[in-house]
């Protein structure tokens, strides 16, 4: 089917992320990625145990003196709640309402765009409050690591989003890039799963380990 | 394609090759950039076979020795046998499943552009203050107290050539599950489809660890973060955990597609259906997953306890069977076949001892309390030069001779081949044959050199001489490939006579679009399939019809030259820091440069629309009349 094709809501079809070739390839092609990104994080993950409360010197706070529940707790409503506007924004997608995909989408970025605050709000109070930087210690390094590569991605996701919300404002949807805005929402729940688990395994296992 | 090449200007074909999609002339790319590495990697094993030739010898100094065995190893790997093998995956791959490209054209030509300034920037360090010097496997301890810039060198140049293995990788596995020609199942694709797919497999999953440990080990050099370094409460095992959780997959990635051309060897040059095929796939990829729990056997002398090193033992053990089941499928591949030893066939025939040589010493190595004996030894020198020589390099050179009429559309001279093959081989078996007993009586690795009077004169000497062999041999090889490439003689179809799968079913070189119909396949090796219902094509399975192609495109040079560019910023802002500011205040803009060219062509790349384009029915119908390509 010709990419440039233009739709009605009748003959859009029901999965429009792999009626081309193209979209079957990227559809597949991003999957695989992410498997490779989880190996990427696991690796994270893995040197974050291995240096969690590796400190220098006694003077040095640990992860239970500075962690702070309710903060995260705050962060992870806003990510996990920006997963679910991003799968509102792909049922419109499928059902070929762009305006109601642009719209959810533009939540979807707020929420990121508020997770990323706190976020930076919550390193700021570290670097400013206990001394813990990234130089400070090696559990300093593993730490801003692991959640800034987290941090990181969520970045490039909101730049993703908005990118292909503002190249494709005014054209509408068409096979072309209907694949594009799915794959940017796979991105987006997987960057959702990683921050779970960092919050179990840094926040939470931070908390009481 | 090839005629009309000559009739355009130097720069127009140069144009062509930096913007190219096609996996054919990308193929091409990567076999001459990584044959000019595998000469450089070829040069420095050479310096260090002469350095080692007599006792306290002094031809170079113990820096500089540390730093050709460094990118001797670094190069050969990364920047030789990866991207020989990936230029046989490009040229042959899509032919033999019966596609007219890889799934993501585009990634294709990112992946080599990304892999070949990887490459450059790291050899860049011969001219700029140094080379890494702390081992191909880079230990924390010993490359953090590396001065200079040498391993940031290796660092930022594997991070960026990384990337481009990564992308291929994917690529690789989405073209061979999406992109096969009608009837192409899984249990008919040919083995080096099916080995192809298993090491991208490898890479998909073994190279997000390495990236990983490299930003670490980034982080830790050029932005003061502590993860290796013991004073900061770091540790430096993680940096051996993730290079082996990386570099031992890596050794299958390399090893698997070798299997994969000599099972096409085999079967081609035996003319009979290769013996055992559903055990080989299997073989295959128990090989892939048992390939990912093995990686402590690097890692005995650590001293992770008998219970862990009891473990890995015995995964490592347990390799040999599905490789066993290997050895002796291609062994009855020959049984009774009606063998013609060509080339490639001599190849493929020596490398069954000498790659079970190899296996050998690798269960001996894997014997976690015999290794304590073995470790750092010149007898591991020796297992790894027999697998990897007498398999990769071995396959690669059977490859270059099975492979090169379907890449250029004219054959090797078959005399100078055998020169050379003999040469190898003699000269490989005389170097690393004696290192096994060098190794046994003490003689450590990575030594700059050796005293007098202990028993080890004759055996360097011997070892020295066998490299000599090996460098006439590839000295011979490029004769050949001169020789071929200016007489030029034109090849058919199907040059060794005796073809098998879908590649030897179209013209050589193919034309850019592949396959004017997309073939219809009716059992493993299709094109003997029908050759011998006496066909002379492979059956059609769809009308002619307009063909969708790719347009070319230079933003993957560019974006590439961006991170190139970034890197040289990364790394001389340490130097801008250490100074106070006074010097390399160049260094911050050329890393925000660097970047916003690789973010900007991104950002290019994502907001244009590109459809590509089609070739109508009616040409493709007059290039049939034409009887051109």
């Amino acid at each position: 089917m010709d990419t440039q094709h233009k739709f009605t809501s009748r003959t859009w079809p029901e999965s429009p992320e792999k009626t081309t070739l193209e979209g079957k390839n990227k559809f597949l092609g991003f999957w695989l990625f992410l498997g490779g990104e989880t190996v990427l994080f696991a690796s994270l993950f893995a040197t974050y145990l291995a240096l969690k409360d590796k400190v220098p010197s006694d003077s040095h706070k640990l992860a239970a003196d500075m962690f702070e529940l309710p903060l995260v707790f705050i962060m992870t409503m806003l990510l996990l709640t920006s997963s679910l506007t991003s799968v509102y924004a792909m049922y419109h997608m499928k059902n070929y309402n762009f305006q109601k995909m642009k719209t959810w989408l533009i939540i979807t970025v707020g929420l990121g765009l508020a997770f990323l605050g706190f976020e930076i709000y919550e390193f700021n109070h570290y670097v400013h409050e206990y001394e813990h930087t990234f130089t400070s210690s090696a559990f300093g390094s593993a730490f801003y690591t692991l959640v800034g590569f987290h941090g990181g991605h969520v970045v490039i996701g909101l730049g993703w989003f908005l990118l292909l919300l503002i190249r494709n404002s005014k054209r509408g949807l068409d096979l072309y890039n209907a694949p594009k805005f799915f794959v940017a929402s796979l991105y987006w729940h997987f960057i959702d799963v990683v921050w779970v688990f960092i919050f179990t395994v840094v926040y939470l296992m931070g908390m009481v380990g | 394609m090839s005629t009309v090449a000559q009739k355009k200007g130097f720069l127009s074909v140069l144009w062509d090759y930096l913007t190219t999609v096609d996996h054919k002339k990308i193929a091409i790319l990567y076999l001459i950039s990584g044959g000019f590495f595998f000469l450089v990697g070829g040069i420095e094993a050479m310096i260090i076979r002469v350095q080692l030739a007599v006792p306290d010898n002094s031809f170079v100094s113990a820096g500089l020795y540390n730093e050709l065995l460094t990118m001797h190893g670094t190069t050969m790997i990364f920047l030789a046998a990866m991207p020989l093998l990936f230029g046989f995956m490009n040229a042959v791959v899509p032919l033999q499943i019966g596609a007219r490209d890889v799934a993501f054209p585009f990634l294709n030509s990112l992946g080599f552009w990304l892999f070949f300034f990887g490459g450059i920037f790291l050899n860049l360090s011969w001219f700029l203050g140094g080379a890494p010097d702390a081992g191909w496997t880079s230990y924390a301890s010993l490359s953090l107290a590396s001065e200079g810039h040498g391993i940031d060198f290796y660092v930022l140049g594997l991070q960026i050539s990384g990337a481009g293995t990564l992308i291929a990788g994917i690529n690789f596995l989405v073209t061979i599950i999406n992109m096969r020609a009608p009837g192409m199942t899984y249990m008919r694709m040919p083995l080096f489809t099916w080995s192809s797919f298993v090491a991208s497999a490898l890479i998909l999953f073994a190279f997000p660890p390495l990236t990983v440990g490299l930003f670490l080990m980034l982080f830790d050099r050029m932005f003061g973060a502590g993860f290796f370094d013991v004073s900061m409460g770091g540790n430096t095992i993680i940096w051996e955990h993730l290079f082996w959780i990386f570099g031992h997959p890596e050794v299958y990635i390399l090893i698997l597609p070798a299997f994969g051309i000599f099972s096409e060897i085999f079967a081609t040059f035996s003319r009979k259906r290769l013996f055992g095929y559903a055990a080989m796939v299997f073989a295959t990829v128990l090989i892939g997953f048992l390939g990912f729990m093995v990686w402590a056997h690097h890692m005995f002398t650590v001293g992770l306890g008998p219970t862990a090193n009891a473990i890995f033992a015995v995964a490592t053990m347990a390799i040999a069977v599905p490789t066993g089941v290997k050895i002796f499928n291609w062994m009855l591949t020959m049984w009774g076949g009606s063998i013609k030893f060509t080339t490639p066939m001599l190849y493929a025939v020596a490398f069954i001892p000498s790659f079970v040589a190899g296996g050998v010493t690798g269960v001996m190595l894997a014997a976690a309390a015999a290794d304590y004996q073995y470790h750092d030894t010149y007898f591991v020198v020796a297992h790894f030069h027999y697998v990897i020589i007498g398999g990769v390099v071995l396959g690669l050179l059977a490859g270059t001779h099975f492979y090169w009429p379907k890449m250029f559309g004219t054959m090797l001279n078959e005399t100078l081949g055998k020169i050379t093959f003999w040469l190898f081989l003699i000269g490989f078996h005389g170097t690393f044959f004696i290192q096994h007993f060098l190794g046994l009586m003490g003689m450590p690795r990575r030594i700059w050199k050796f005293l007098p009077g202990q028993g080890l004169e004759l055996p360097n000497l011997i070892s020295t001489i066998g490299a000599f062999f090996m460098a006439v041999a590839v000295i011979v090889l490029l004769i050949n490939i001169v020789i071929t490439s200016v007489k030029n003689e034109r090849v058919g179809n199907d040059p060794w006579g005796d073809g098998r799968t879908l590649e030897w079913a179209i013209s050589s070189p193919p034309p850019f679009y592949n396959f004017k119909q997309l073939p219809l396949v009716r059992g493993l090796d299709p094109y003997w399939i029908e050759k011998m219902e006496g066909n002379t094509k492979m059956t059609p399975a769809e009308p002619i019809g307009d063909i969708h192609m790719p347009n070319n495109s230079f933003i993957p040079f560019v974006m590439s030259l961006g991170l190139f560019i970034a890197a040289f910023g990364a790394m001389y802002q340490v130097d801008w820091r250490a100074s106070d500011g006074e010097s390399f205040v160049w260094a911050l803009p050329v890393l925000v440069i660097g970047m916003l060219i690789t973010l900007g062509s991104m950002a290019v790349r994502s907001l244009k629309d590109d459809h590509g384009y089609h070739i109508h029915k009616e040409d493709l119908m007059e290039d049939e009349e034409g009887g051109r390509d």
